[in-house]
């Protein structure tokens, strides 16, 4: 589904992606995590093509995302993404959010995207929310519809960049649980985040980056008992138990 | 154009001064200076006024407000001109017509300035000053308008080109500003009224855009300091 | 023996129809200057927002050589000038129509669009850019993303001080007088030196004046009222 050969990225002078190369299988989901700064948001927007990459080759659904006659539009309308601070379109209601993209670029009709609007929005426990607006709703709830806005293009794909990291605790979980009922509906998903019970019960396989560079991949089972690079020993430790020191 | 520079120069600066009165650039900015001078004092009253917890000194000063903003300043400029003589009682030349209408308008331009920068420091202050036992007027005085002043500098900078601008309108009642100065000049050479009318503008020009970025950096200016001074 | 305030003169008779005619001709030089200020306004705000240097630069350069001379002087400029620097066939033209009429739209149409593009462009600017890559991301275009995304967002932010400007606009349109359009004040001064009568028809201009501000802010009011602002 995902193929990402030999990518570099700079910006300006400093490198935040160096050498890259991965892939993901059709059904496959990866988690990507990693210090803050180590590049995770920039891999993940190289992804369709919301940051220019300097050299390298990335192919999705056999699409080569950065050649000349790819049409960027219709690529993008093909992979879901869901921002960390949600950017939901705050002048028009939920159901509008879920609407506009099918109505003007799917080419539905306003009540067949409606309907398909409603079943989504069911599915991730807010039909009811169907008439609010984005800034009626808790934070929690308002990425629930982000993740429905995105899934109303039917894209084989979806991407996240730490969908849980602006929430209040309590709402993480809720999120989570449409991200987990996704993947076992077999959706391709890349997901940042640094939620590892996610990783553990939902990921096929985990990255490590630190540097712009992917520096370990490996199975949840593996990736937590016998973490090989250093750093990601260091980073392990450090999100397991953040008040070691006190302690 | 150099030519008519040449020619005119002086004329365009000073008027007929020293040969007769001071007129053109120079009368311009006497009277934006003088202008905004007067109306300062008046416009704080005003947006004091306008804040006050007294409904019978907000609401007569309001509606005022409200009245001279929904009207044109050449509206103004007219009743002074017609009005003034009868109201002082002896004749009123160009120069306080014009002087007298620009102080009216520019203080209710001040005013609201004044009441946003008032609203904009905030409750808080006016109310810690308060439970100091400071009373309402004192801590305006002391606390909220120090406060304002310093950050309204570049509106006050704005508002002078605002009056500059505004200067223009003595045209019409014949004074010798000099967009007047520039149409007795264009009356004389008589074949070249672009060129003359864009060196009015040009001059113009230079000195309001000038200002005006004075203004912006006053603003980047008074910003960055109060950042530096939260941080600190 | 005439009455103090003749009323009558202003109800009925030629002196009410000069001033109507001039109510009439004040409204339509607003009405027909903003609605092609409007459509400049954004023109100009995209391409101040546009990627290219160059745009940038030409589309601040236009705005602030607008906004820092009076429109007095462009009023001149317009009326004096410009027809100069046209070919004699279509001076000609010019001429035989309603020049005046011409300049003076020309002048408030481009004094408006100037500042009503400031606010656009702080109104989309106002929009976060996430928002846009939102958009981006879902697979709209440049134009889409801007057309149903950004843009109606800015516009809630923008309508409020576009009708401010239309305020403005409003006031300005007086100043044609000093070329000679017959709006308003125009009449109201021929009404004047015709009759003596001061008063009578500087308060039918003032009265028209303020009213039609009155509605202009009031319709902001409703505006804010009926279309908030929303953020997430
Ligand atoms: N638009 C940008 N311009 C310059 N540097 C950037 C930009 N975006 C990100 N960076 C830098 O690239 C590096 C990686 O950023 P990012 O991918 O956002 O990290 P992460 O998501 O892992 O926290 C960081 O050092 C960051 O400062
Ligand atoms: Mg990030």
């Amino acid at each position: 589904m995902i193929q990402i050969e030999k990518v570099n990225k700079w910006y300006g002078s400093y490198q935040a992606l160096v050498n890259v190369t991965e892939s993901v299988a059709k059904g496959e989901v990866v988690v990507v995590c990693g210090p803050s700064g180590s590049g995770k948001s920039t891999l993940i927007r190289t992804l369709n093509r919301l940051e220019p990459i300097q050299s390298g080759r990335i192919v999705i659904d056999g699409v080569d995302a950065y050649g000349p006659h790819v049409k960027l539009n219709a690529f993008r309308s093909h992979i879901g993404f869901v921002f960390q601070q949600f950017n939901l379109f705050p002048h028009i209601t939920v159901l509008e959010n879920c609407t506009l993209a099918p109505t003007r670029l799917r080419g539905l009709k306003p009540s067949e995207a409606r309907d398909e609007a409603l079943t989504l929005l069911a599915r991730v426990g807010l039909a009811a929310k169907a008439r609010a607006y984005p800034g009626e709703l808790s934070g929690g709830q308002q990425q629930r519809v982000a993740i429905a806005r995105a899934l109303a293009m039917r894209p084989p794909l979806m991407l996240f960049d730490e969908p849980t990291s602006a929430l209040d605790p309590e709402m993480v979980g809720e999120v989570l649980l449409v991200m987990r009922d996704l993947a076992r509906d077999g959706m391709t998903m890349v997901c940042v985040t640094h939620e590892m019970g996610f990783a553990r019960d939902v990921a096929d396989r985990v990255l490590f980056m630190d540097e712009g560079k992917v520096l370990e991949r490996a199975v949840p089972s593996e990736f937590f008992a016998r973490p090989e690079h250093p750093r990601l020993r260091q980073f392990l430790s450090d999100i397991r138990t953040p008040f070691a020191e006190a302690a | 154009m150099i030519e008519l520079i040449d020619t005119y120069w002086l004329y365009f600066l000073v008027g007929q001064y020293p040969h007769g009165p001071l007129g053109g650039l120079a009368l311009t900015l006497i009277l934006a200076v003088l202008g905004l001078l007067f109306a300062f004092p008046l416009g704080l009253v005003f947006g004091i006024a306008r804040v006050s917890p007294w409904r019978s000194v907000r609401w007569p000063v309001t509606a005022l407000i409200q009245v001279v903003r929904g009207t044109p300043l050449l509206m103004v400029v007219f009743w002074a001109y017609f009005f003034l003589p009868s109201l002082t009682g002896q004749n009123t030349d160009q120069f306080w017509t014009m002087l007298t209408a620009l102080v009216v308008f520019d203080a209710a331009y001040l005013a609201e300035i004044i009441r946003a920068g008032i609203q904009g420091i905030g409750k808080g202050q006016t109310e810690s000053a308060r439970s100091l036992g400071f009373s309402y007027l004192d801590a305006m005085r002391l606390v909220i308008l120090p406060q304002v002043v310093r950050n309204m500098l570049p509106s006050l900078v704005n508002q002078f080109v605002a009056t500059i601008k505004e200067t223009s309108l003595g045209y019409i009642i014949g004074l010798t500003e000099v967009s007047f100065i520039a149409t007795q000049i264009n009356t004389q050479v008589l074949t070249r009224p672009a060129e003359v009318y864009l060196l009015l503008g040009l001059t113009y020009f230079i000195l309001c855009f000038g200002l005006s970025r004075l203004a912006f950096w006053l603003e980047r200016h008074l910003q960055q300091r109060t950042m530096a001074k939260a941080h600190a | 023996m005439t009455p103090i305030f003749d009323l009558n003169l202003l109800l009925t008779g030629t002196y009410h129809d000069w001033l109507v005619a001039g109510l009439i001709t004040s409204l339509s030089l607003t009405g027909i200057s903003l609605a092609l200020a409007l459509p400049l306004a954004i023109v100009i705000a995209l391409i101040r927002l546009s990627p290219v240097k160059l745009l940038q630069w030409s589309g601040f350069a236009f705005v602030e050589a607008i906004r820092n001379v009076p429109l007095l002087a462009h009023l001149l400029f317009w009326y004096f000038g410009a027809p100069e620097l046209l070919p004699t066939a279509l001076r000609e033209w010019l001429y035989a129509r309603n020049v005046e009429a011409t300049s003076a739209i020309i002048a408030l149409t481009l004094y408006t669009a100037a500042y009503m593009s400031e606010d656009v462009r702080s109104g989309i600017r106002s929009i976060p850019g996430q928002q846009f890559e939102a958009a981006r991301a879902l697979g709209f275009s440049f134009v889409a993303s801007m057309r149903l995304v950004v843009l109606p967002q800015a516009l809630r932010v923008t309508i409020p001080p576009l009708i401010s400007q239309t305020l403005n606009l409003w006031k300005d349109t007086s100043i044609a007088t000093v070329i000679g359009v017959a709006e308003l004040m125009y009449q109201a001064a021929k009404v004047e030196s015709a009759t003596f009568r001061s008063f009578e028809a500087f308060a039918f201009a003032s009265v028209c004046y303020l009213g039609m501000s009155l509605l202009i802010t009031g319709a902001a009011g409703w505006y804010q009222g009926r279309f908030p602002v929303r953020t997430a």
